[in-house]
């Protein structure tokens, strides 16, 4: 499989030609939030329905590349039905799979040194791993989890491409912040 | 123009200055299509700035130990270079280092925009600006009321000039990108500048996309401040000019303060020194000045006509390669290929995310940019929220163009 064919996987290609749960809900009662990337311009509507605790209904609508479209749509039907609790674990997970180091899931290195990007480019996209790129022992936790996340699993070849894993975690940070507000 | 055919321009042999070009990228060679962001160095850039370090390099305007006469000399022999270049009457004084472009834009809003608008003045922008010549101008209209107004653009991305008596009427100055970075047009500089003048204006060019292209000289044009950048002239990053009129600098208060732009200070006072150095506060980008000396030696051996000519030549080829193999799905936003238009492509491709379409380019080798190139409300304009653009430079050739349209045919079967 090629590093493209690992980016574009089957899944992530179907979830972007026809995406789950496009749209928006009316607010309210449902909650609204804006995400945005300023890199290239995308943006995303997120409309969430909280009743007992539990994602009753979820939609997104914005505009976006294939990775932040397919990213949102996957989100959007693994969290539907959902607890708080359960999103709020599924949010950390999928955010350190975007976070593994590239060597953890390519011992082979068949890229060779001159794909590499500085590692600075990993910095400023995740708040909640806490540093563990490059660790020895969160690599290893963060597979396991992976395993966890089922079809959400097909971007994993995004952090091979570090510019784009703004694009994958678009959605995240906005479903995120709907949490931050739904709880604060 | 008969003597400066494209065929006089042997590309090939210019490609060998470049140590990049011989990179490959996944296996493929590197196809730099991304001039407009940064463009590449010639061997004989490097090897200046090298020089430099390993021969004389001391701060400048202040030792008088040997070395540093020789920085000294070497640093202002680059205002020289520099000037003559863009055709600078009096280099000496009319040359201001700065950081880039942005930065030089940066001066004249603040230092001579502070000093001569007044709330209700009224300052002329165009739609099709980079971000660099439209922000400076809205935080001075934040700072001082002042009113910006908009040169629109039409349907074909040129500057609609119909109404440009009616918008200059009351206008103090004119901010104006001298070639777009996202659609390539050139505008009417010179008709621009004659109106604005009429009309009791200044004309402050945004020359970051035309000076490395176009053969440019600043008394033709009529403008009264120009602004550049080296690393888009095949010169280091770090260093840019700002060239104006000698009377206007001499006008000018201070931009940032400091070391070695100052006449005498007291604990209650300043007095500054004349311009150019009044407006380089701090150690200046010695081997970067030196390193842009070269790159506009480098330019000036090439000959900008031909180096235009040849550009425009693969312009207008790649244009219509596109339209021929790719037919209506790929659109080149912009003028068509001629004289009004440089080498910057910008593309849509079917309904493909321009993201998902230099991912795809990248593995076969080819540089773009997608994005909204930091132009975004030309982006509203044209109803897109961003584009892939290919942006040509001398080193480019037709192979780079078929490359292009290759990586662009694989995307599309990639995303149908």
């Amino acid at each position: 499989m090629t590093d493209l064919e690992d980016l574009y996987r089957e899944i992530i290609l179907d979830h972007y030609r026809s995406p789950r749960n496009r749209g928006e809900l009316e607010s309210p009662p449902a909650l609204r939030v804006e995400g945005f990337n300023p890199l290239c311009g995308d943006e995303i509507v997120l409309t969430l329905l909280v009743d007992d605790d539990r994602v009753a209904d979820i939609k997104f609508a914005g505009s976006g590349c294939s990775i932040s479209q397919s990213s949102a749509s996957l989100m959007s039907s693994a969290v539907k039905g959902k607890t708080l609790a359960e999103v709020r674990g599924l949010i950390r997970t999928f955010k350190s799979m975007m976070s593994i180091h590239e060597a953890s899931l390519d011992p082979a290195g068949s890229g060779g040194g001159e794909e590499s990007t500085p590692d600075g480019s990993h910095d400023d996209h995740d708040g909640s791993a806490g540093g563990s790129a490059g660790g020895s022992a969160e690599p290893e936790d963060g597979l396991a989890d992976v395993r966890r996340l089922g079809e959400l699993a097909a971007l994993q070849g995004v952090v091979k491409f570090p510019v784009r894993i703004k694009c994958a975690t678009l959605g995240w940070n906005a479903l995120a912040q709907a949490l931050d507000e739904i709880e604060a | 123009m008969a003597t400066l055919t494209p065929a006089s321009f042997d590309v090939e042999s210019l490609r060998k200055d470049f140590p990049l070009l011989a990179r490959t990228v996944h296996g493929r060679p590197l196809v730099y299509l991304d001039s407009a962001s940064s463009s590449l160095q010639p061997r004989q850039v490097l090897v200046a700035m090298e020089h430099y370090y390993e021969t004389c390099h001391a701060n400048v305007h202040r030792g008088v130990y040997t070395t540093a006469e020789e920085a000294t000399a070497l640093y202002e022999g680059a205002r020289v270079s520099v000037g003559r270049f863009i055709g600078a009457p009096d280099p000496e004084r009319e040359i201001v280092f700065v950081k880039n472009a942005t930065e030089a834009l940066n001066l004249v809003a603040r230092s001579f925009g502070t000093a001569n608008l007044r709330r209700g003045d009224k300052v002329l922008l165009t739609e099709l600006e980079h971000h660099a010549n439209l922000v400076p101008w809205l935080m001075l209209s934040e700072q001082l009321g002042i009113e910006l107004r908009y040169l629109a653009v039409d349907p074909d991305g040129r500057l609609d000039l119909s109404d440009l008596d009616r918008k200059l009427d009351g206008v103090k100055v004119v901010a104006i990108s001298a070639m777009s970075n996202v659609l390539g047009t050139i505008p009417p500089l010179r008709e621009i500048t004659d109106a604005a003048h009429a009309a009791g204006a200044l004309v402050v060019a945004d020359g970051a996309q035309v000076v490395p292209h176009v053969p440019v000289d600043v008394q033709a044009l009529g403008v009264d401040f120009l602004a550049f950048s080296a690393h888009k002239m095949h010169g280091p990053t770090g260093i840019g000019a700002l060239w104006a009129r000698a009377e206007l600098l001499d006008s000018m208060p201070p931009f940032l303060g400091g070391g070695g732009m100052i006449l005498d200070v007291r604990l209650d006072r300043f007095v500054p020194a004349d311009p150019p150095h009044r407006f380089e506060a701090g150690t200046p980008p010695i081997a970067e000045a030196v390193g842009f000396a070269a790159a506009v030696d480098y330019l000036g051996n090439l000959g900008m006509a031909r180096v235009r000519a040849h550009e425009e030549q693969l312009t207008e080829y790649a244009i219509s390669a596109i339209a021929d193999r790719l037919g209506s799905d790929c659109r080149v936003f912009g003028p068509p290929a001629g004289p009004d238009r440089g080498g910057v492509l910008s593309l849509g491709f079917r309904d493909i995310h321009p993201h998902d379409l230099a991912q795809v380019l990248d593995q076969h080798g080819v540089c773009v940019r997608p994005g909204h190139h930091c132009a975004k409300p030309l982006m509203r304009v044209l109803g897109v929220t961003a584009t892939a653009r290919a942006s040509i430079g001398t080193y480019n050739d037709e192979q780079d163009i078929d490359t292009l349209i290759e990586g662009l045919t694989e995307a599309g079967r990639l995303f149908s």
